[in-house]
């Protein structure tokens, strides 16, 4: 009995479902107020490898994700319950700086949001310079040229560090974005859909860029674009919104199995555009 | 419902399939009848209408192309499809079967019947039995009706193997009957080949239903 379609190559994936998850979530509800947007969510995330969260509007992807990094409790009257795990350690914790949680899990919004007064060179940093980990002018110099060089941008913008963020296009912005999240070293990205402000061939880019990244990161990524979901990530989470309105995860597997043999009727009604 | 484009699309592809599978069925009968009736007239019709079947074949793989471009099929819509352009695959072999028997009925041409036709119709039947069950598996989206046509493969083979010794005991008893009987053999094979290819889709289908390609029984030949 052959499966149908090979799994993407992904080593690091390969080894990882025999080691643990860097990320796992555990009967996790997030609230905002009384109101309980995200229900009972029990995933491991895998490291080293590009996770995807797919689902209409409205079922919680964003939400679970912010939860992710602390993001969530940010909002007014926002709550989280139940246990999110990075490294085994439960970022909820009281003894937890949430500053440094968002360190390690980076960020990465919909639309590219670089700092206007900033320089490109001053906006790669400015997450570095906002939290402890300051460092000499010239290592700054080194980590912005490395998070640049890494997020794919550096070659389009190495003569010209000291114009504006803003100066470049979107696709670029977006990668500087990227670069910024990464000049403070995290072990996980978030991005929350990064390319849906973009035009084809900057997406396509990004999407090259993740590939590359997930050798070194772990990439978790909210897409409304289920292509954009096949293509590039190795798992694939799928949510949806129960009677009760409160989100939760349908179904989690391997991103060839989902969008191949979905085993929840749920997912392959949404995926094959049958939804509603 | 939303994609109602697109299904009506999916539903005209299967209609399409069923039209291939129909035209295959009456070559395979038809060769078989020019062969029994020694009708060279019908023989040349067979060969001509390989051509329609082969053009259907691609009209029906252009859909396939054109549906997976632009519609981004994923899940069962995806395995319907791909199903689909293997099934098209083995339908059109299955033509090329019936041609090539309908090219051994002109061969043969006038001559002499060795004996009585009477193994070599069965195998029609059962291959054409076959054939419609297997796709009528297909549309149905039933495994279970696919796998019982996987099994009545041994019948044609068992057939296969009756006309085979059958004809080898001719050409012992009698040398000048090889050329004759060595034709026959090829009727025989192309028939149980056929029948080989059948269960080729009946396995497409079970892969429609399971998402796994299963080789369902190793066939004798």
């Amino acid at each position: 009995m052959n499966t149908i379609l090979q799994p993407r190559a992904n080593e690091n994936l390969e080894s990882s479902f025999v080691s643990d998850h860097i990320i796992v979530a555990e009967n996790l509800r997030a609230y905002y107020g009384s109101f309980l947007a995200v229900k009972d969510v029990n995933i491991g995330i895998h490291p080293r490898s590009i996770t995807a969260i797919i689902g209409p509007s409205g079922c919680g992807k964003s939400t679970l994700i912010r939860c992710f990094n602390r993001m969530h409790e940010v909002v007014h009257g926002a709550k989280v319950t139940g246990k999110i795990l990075l490294d085994g350690e439960d970022i909820y914790a009281p003894s937890v700086d949430p500053v440094n949680i968002r360190c390690r899990i980076g960020m990465v919004f919909q639309k590219p949001n670089p700092f206007p007064t900033m320089s490109i060179m001053e906006n790669v940093v400015a997450g570095r310079k906002l939290t402890s980990l300051w460092s000499k002018r010239s290592e700054m110099e080194e980590i912005a040229e490395r998070s640049l060089r890494q997020a794919a941008l550096w070659n389009e913008v190495k003569d010209k560090l000291r114009q504006s963020g803003t100066s470049l296009s979107g696709g670029q912005q977006q990668r500087l974005c990227i670069a910024r999240a990464l000049a403070v070293e995290p072990e996980v990205i978030l991005m929350d859909e990064p390319c849906s402000a973009l035009d084809p061939v900057a997406t396509l880019k990004i999407e090259d860029l993740m590939r590359g990244l997930a050798k070194d990161f772990t990439i978790v990524i909210v897409t409304h674009n289920m292509q954009q979901a096949g293509r590039v990530s190795d798992m694939t989470a799928f949510m949806l919104m129960g009677d009760d309105r409160a989100g939760a995860v349908v179904e989690y597997g391997r991103t060839d199995q989902i969008f191949t043999n979905p085993k929840d009727k749920r997912t392959e009604d949404y995926i094959t555009g049958r939804f509603g | 419902m939303p994609r109602q484009d697109f299904e009506r699309h999916l539903q005209t592809l299967q209609e399409e399939l069923l039209v291939l599978g129909s035209m295959v069925e009456e070559a395979i009968s038809r060769s078989t009848e020019a062969l029994k009736n020694r009708n060279l007239a019908l023989a040349r019709q067979v060969i001509a209408d390989d051509l329609n079947i082969n053009q259907k074949r691609y009209d029906i793989e252009e859909m396939c192309i054109e549906l997976i471009a632009t519609q981004q099929p994923l899940a069962r819509d995806l395995r319907i499809i791909i199903a689909v352009l293997n099934m098209i695959v083995d339908l059109e072999r299955i033509g090329d079967h019936a041609e090539g028997n309908a090219k051994i009925a002109i061969m043969i041409g006038d001559e002499p019947p060795l004996k009585p036709y009477i193994d070599i119709p069965r195998m029609t039947e059962k291959t054409n039995e076959m054939l419609r069950a297997a796709l009528d598996a297909f549309i149905k989206r039933d495994a279970e009706a696919a796998r019982r046509v996987i099994a009545q493969d041994d019948v044609v083979d068992n057939l296969y193997d009756q006309v085979f010794r059958e004809l080898l005991t001719y050409m012992a008893e009698d040398p000048k009957t090889i050329n004759r009987a060595t034709r026959l053999i090829w009727v025989a094979h192309n028939l149980e080949r056929s029948a080989d290819r059948v269960t080729n889709i009946c396995e497409r289908t079970i892969f429609v239903i399971t998402g796994q390609v299963e080789e369902e029984g190793v066939s004798k030949y």
